[in-house]
């Protein structure tokens, strides 16, 4: 299939907009056959995903395309890299592959990308409107973008990232278009307790379940309360994306295309309705956690970064406690909602308490964490799917609440009652 | 059947139970499958034919593949039965700028059935074949 280019897309590739454009536009209509897109269309701003170091490879590109003369068209972010640049000290790893990490960084930081480094660029202060056409990386933004803002991406990965933001074109295909928006999959909570509803920690443990079985199509939630907050559809948006294949969600009565069930199917009928009990809920909740013991070794929070909401939470539970000194406590966030927290007065208090707080990267893609046989706990119920294969660690998944009460007291703490309620 | 990256590729099948997140579920260094809650975890991609149904899970595949072809700890081709763009981008970076890509394939779900671990198959211009 040909793709439809404007005279702007022939210009990009014939050279005339400079050689990197003529690379990315060839990179971009490579990947817009692969979609079987017709045409390419504008897009308002674009989130890198490429700037962490996986090796060789990743820099080879980087720098590839600043050698091309490389200048990014459109506002773009930056997600997080290996390195915290703010706390450089917590970069435990290899030296050479720092210096890697930060070669890579600098590369885009020169080709005109802001310095953000967060994987939570929703969080900004500038974030795309109702319907915008963007072209972010970072499959828990994609799913943010698409679902909570109702802007319009594809679930892109690395490299299109860059090109896509160089040239200011993305494939017309996939997520773009209102066709493929449309609900597939229908899950239905509303037979759970109110209770556990009302709960920040069964929303990660909802968007396992439901990564897991939405396969590649677009899950529709109903039964949700309504107006759920933005802070836990990140977390269910986040674990579906690591679960399964999920680049928008529909929760009807909460995100923007979804007012009514009708609505997010677009007026037809789901291929599958699932009826999520809590027995399905517990179970899932189960499969995050890889072991059961009495004893923590060190807990992690902010997967994806911590918002100054979830930041104020802590601090109030923390409430004058101290995290135990065997623990190691640690707050992923980006450097931008680190400021807001600490002109608020929540930050300060936290790290008297012992709190570590990790900007521009995350403890579970990078060396940071101190070594500990001991499990780690989290809220997040994407760092429990991928720390374990990342880092080696044993994981114990849980509420915000219970990862403070553990942390302060080294011992395991799970309130097992906010389930059985359920 | 539909090439996403054409390429040739000759190897053994790794037929994978469950869609595999490269970044994260697999190590760039040696091609281990390093996602425990896999059903594949701790095989080897290495030199694979990899097949899995569709795509799962981080941007950061694109890396991981794009890795894997570079170092030649990735596998042979892939094989699914739905495209993926993340998967897709890997092979096709690797391809520019190392002018060396992984064949991807999407195939109809009977021709993805009739194949399994242990086939060893050859992907070419014409398609896929066993050896």
């Amino acid at each position: 299939m040909t793709v439809n280019l404007s005279e702007f897309d022939q210009s990009c590739l014939d050279g005339q907009e400079g050689t990197a454009a003529a690379s990315a536009m060839r990179i971009i209509v490579r990947l817009a056959e692969t979609m079987k897109a017709s045409e390419l269309l504008d897009i308002t701003s674009a989130h890198i995903d490429s700037c962490l170091y996986h090796g060789p490879a990743v820099l080879d590109f980087a720098k590839w395309l600043e050698d091309q003369g490389a200048k990014v068209k459109i506002p773009t972010t930056l997600n997080v890299s290996s390195l915290d640049l703010i706390h450089p000290n917590l970069y435990r790893g290899d030296e050479d592959w720092g210096a890697q990490a930060r070669l890579l960084m600098d590369c885009y930081e020169g080709m005109g990308c802001k310095p953000t480094w967060t994987c939570a660029p929703y969080q900004l202060e500038e974030r795309p409107k109702f319907g915008e056409q963007v072209a972010w990386a970072e499959s828990n933004a994609i799913v943010f973008a698409n679902s909570v803002l109702g802007a319009r991406t594809h679930r892109y990965g690395d490299f299109i990232d860059i090109c896509a933001a160089i040239c200011g074109r993305a494939p017309a295909a996939g997520l773009h278009l209102d066709e493929n928006r449309k609900g597939d999959i229908l899950f239905r909570v509303g037979g759970l307790n109110d209770s556990l509803l009302n709960r920040d920690v069964f929303y990660p443990v909802l968007g396992h379940l439901v990564g897991k079985n939405a396969g590649n199509g677009i899950p529709v939630i109903e039964g949700l309360p309504d107006g759920v907050s933005e802070d836990r559809l990140k977390a269910l948006g986040a674990a579906a994306a690591s679960s399964g294949s999920v680049g928008m969600f529909h929760a009807v009565g909460s995100t923007p295309e979804a007012s009514t069930v009708e609505e997010a199917f677009l007026g037809l009928d789901p291929t599958v309705v699932i009826d999520v009990t809590s027995e399905k809920i517990i179970s899932a909740r189960d499969q995050l956690s890889t072991v059961s013991t009495s004893k923590i070794g060190a807990v992690s929070l902010g997967t994806p970064h911590y918002s100054v909401q979830e930041i104020k939470k802590l601090f109030e539970l923390f409430d004058g406690e101290f995290v135990d000194p065997e623990v190691n406590f640690y707050v992923s966030t980006g450097r931008d909602v680190l400021t807001e927290a600490s002109l608020r007065g929540f930050v300060k208090p936290l790290e008297n308490a012992g709190v570590i707080f990790v900007t521009d990267t995350c403890t579970y893609i990078t060396p940071i964490m101190e070594a500990v046989t001991l499990p780690v706990m989290t809220d997040s119920a994407k760092w429990a799917y991928y720390a374990p294969g990342n880092l080696g660690v044993e994981v114990i998944f849980g509420a915000v609440e219970d990862c403070v009460a553990s942390g302060v007291s080294g011992d395991l703490f799970i309130d097992n009652n906010l389930w059985l309620d359920g | 059947m539909i090439f996403l990256v054409a390429g040739q590729a000759n190897g053994e099948v790794l037929k994978l139970d469950e869609p595999l997140s490269f970044w994260g579920g697999v190590d760039p260094k040696t091609g281990e499958i390093t996602d425990l809650r896999h059903p594949q975890g701790g095989m080897s991609v290495k030199g694979k034919v990899l097949m899995m149904p569709f795509g799962r899970g981080s941007s950061s595949g694109s890396s991981v593949i794009a890795e894997g072809i570079r170092s030649g700890s990735g596998p042979a081709g892939i094989i699914m039965m739905e495209a993926d763009e993340i998967i897709a981008l890997g092979s096709i970076i690797a391809d520019e700028i190392y002018g060396k890509a992984m064949p991807i394939l999407v195939v109809e779900k009977s021709e993805y059935e009739s194949f399994s671990t242990g086939d060893r198959l050859v992907i070419s211009e014409e398609g896929l074949s066993l050896s």
